[in-house]
């Protein structure tokens, strides 16, 4: 492997790592503080990837598709704590699991009857369409160096949010003493309901990102899932800095293990999170 | 005694009703803990609610803050129906809740602690900012940047209570703020109790010392198996030795 080949693999596997903790960090969030086990999690980064095809297709602009769907996702999520995912809090896990996997069944149906089952694409925005010649026959995508800028400065903001603001430090409050938040005069619910919100714009902002790079297809939630499962695991559960961190961990696996053993590739992101695991069980960062 | 007195005169049954409670019927499972308990405190008033073990203070405190939904009764905050909560809208209306075993939250600072809390109170007032529970608790002030679970049991009691006071309260409730600490922190806790009651803030306080809740309070309740066996002035209890050995002795 020459060094231009490996300098573009780096960059994929930020790229990938980056946009697998969008979808992680909603889901360690959700997991950690309200202690709900969310499998329809991948569904938000499907349910975004789809709502940029749509809103692309009608907007012709995924730019702008991205500035509407962000609001869009984040009400969605909200709609759908109050509706469902409040009366879980003080279910045990199976419960949770069940009516999440049901939900994963209802969105890809619902999308079946929406969208239809093919596979479509989205066109990269013009303005980012370039890609930056590094040596005679190698070049990279700017999208791809754009999706790593944005996701880096949504960690960023995500740090900030968490451990500098009031709002952080109600939330983290809240994943341990929920009586004693309320007793302060927070209203708990609405606190979890914006948590649950965030995650979901997360995901589907994921899956909007994503659409141009991996094509839109059914079932797609189901991989990002998993993956983001591991990296809540391997991260610590609740810890949002734990899962950028597993992130880019996985993101490296994945991708180098493609790239230097492409017969054991499935392998590489599995034999990590055991490593992580059998080196510290309760995930690299413990929930704080 | 003439301060006591005048503090009685300012806190007559005239004084605004901050928390009322009427008939409080609760129950944990199947065992009823509360009888029919009546409650009453306005504002700038002080009130031991004293009773051995079990008899109910907690249970009772929590019904109030809508904690644990009561079965049976009504609960008032500054003339409000709010039988059974939400926590917060009561919290809202000038109560503040020390706990017993504290609640501090250990994932954050000390710092964090306090700022997730502050807010002004129902007219208004700041009276109470960062600045000022450092001021009152310089043991605090010391260890600012400290996990919250990283504290001594004193200094997590102090914490709670500065915490409670950041929300500027007009009522702070006290339960059990001096059980298992030190000597020295007690003292320095009842004396922190001592200068809030001082600025005016209502409070409610639990504790098994009774000579020190009945010197501090203008009023006193016992809990005997949730009901109410006395409620009338502290200077009662403290003169009335009897009483103190029949539902308070060990």
């Amino acid at each position: 492997m020459d060094l231009v080949t490996f300098l573009i693999q780096i960059l994929n596997a930020l790229q990938y790592g980056l946009l697998l903790f969008l979808v992680a960090s909603g889901l360690t969030l959700v997991f950690g503080i309200m202690g709900i086990i969310n499998l329809a999690h991948g569904s938000f980064y499907m349910v975004g990837a789809y709502m940029a095809f749509v809103l692309t297709g009608m907007t012709g602009n995924l730019m702008l598709t991205i500035a509407l769907g962000i609001p869009l996702a984040f009400a969605f999520g909200a709609l759908l704590e109050w509706l469902l995912f409040a009366h879980l809090y003080k279910r045990d896990h199976l419960e949770q699991v069940l009516l999440t996997y049901g939900l994963i069944l209802i969105f890809e149906e619902l999308r079946s009857l929406a969208v239809g089952d093919d596979v479509h694409g989205v066109a990269v925005p013009a303005l980012f369409s370039a890609s930056i010649p590094l040596s005679d026959t190698l070049s990279y995508p700017v999208y791809r160096i754009v999706i790593s800028v944005v996701c880096l400065l949504l960690a960023g903001g995500l740090w900030w949010l968490m451990k500098r603001t009031r709002l952080g430090m109600m939330i983290r409050a809240g994943s341990h003493d929920r009586d004693m938040v309320q007793s302060l005069g927070i209203d708990i619910n609405l606190l979890y309901r914006t948590v649950f919100a965030l995650g979901v714009a997360l995901a589907a902002l994921a899956g909007m990102l994503a659409a141009p790079i991996s094509s839109v297809y059914p079932g797609m939630g189901g991989s990002v899932l998993i993956i983001s499962f591991v990296i809540v695991v391997i991260g610590g559960i609740g810890s949002v800095w734990g899962a950028l961190v597993a992130a880019l961990l996985i993101g490296f696996a994945d991708t180098f293990g493609k790239v230097l053993l492409p017969e054991f590739a499935g392998l590489a992101v599995y034999l990590v999170m055991a490593a992580v695991l059998l080196w510290r069980p309760e995930g690299i960062f413990k929930k704080g | 005694m003439s301060e006591t007195a005048s503090r009685n005169a300012v806190s007559s049954s005239a004084a605004e009703t901050l928390l009322e409670a009427r008939g409080l019927h609760t129950y944990y499972g199947s065992s009823h803990i509360l009888h029919g308990v009546d409650f009453r405190i306005g504002k700038g008033e002080t009130l031991g609610l004293m009773g051995r073990n079990g008899m109910g203070k907690t249970t009772l405190i929590r019904s109030m803050l809508g904690l644990v939904k009561p079965r049976g009764g009504e609960v008032r905050v500054r003339g409000h129906a709010m039988t059974g909560g939400p926590t917060h809208r009561i919290a809202r209306r000038g109560v503040a809740y020390v706990p017993e075993g504290r609640g501090i939250f250990p994932n954050l600072s000390v710092r964090e602690n306090l700022l997730m809390a502050a807010r002004p109170g129902v007219d208004g007032q700041c009276n109470w900012d960062y600045d000022r529970v450092m001021h009152t608790f310089p043991r605090l002030a010391e260890r600012i940047g400290h996990g919250g679970g990283q504290l001594s049991g004193g200094e997590q009691q102090m914490l709670t209570i500065g915490r409670a006071l950041m929300t500027n309260p007009d009522l702070l409730i006290l339960d059990e703020a001096t059980e298992g600490l030190a000597p020295l922190i007690v003292r320095e806790i009842w004396r922190v109790i001592r200068e809030i009651r001082d600025s005016g803030i209502a409070t409610v306080i639990v504790d098994k010392n009774h000579a020190a809740v009945t010197s501090v309070t203008d009023r006193s309740m016992i809990l005997v198996k949730g009901q109410v066996v006395f409620d009338g002035a502290s200077e009662a209890v403290r003169n009335n030795p009897e009483l103190i050995q029949r539902h308070l002795g060990v």
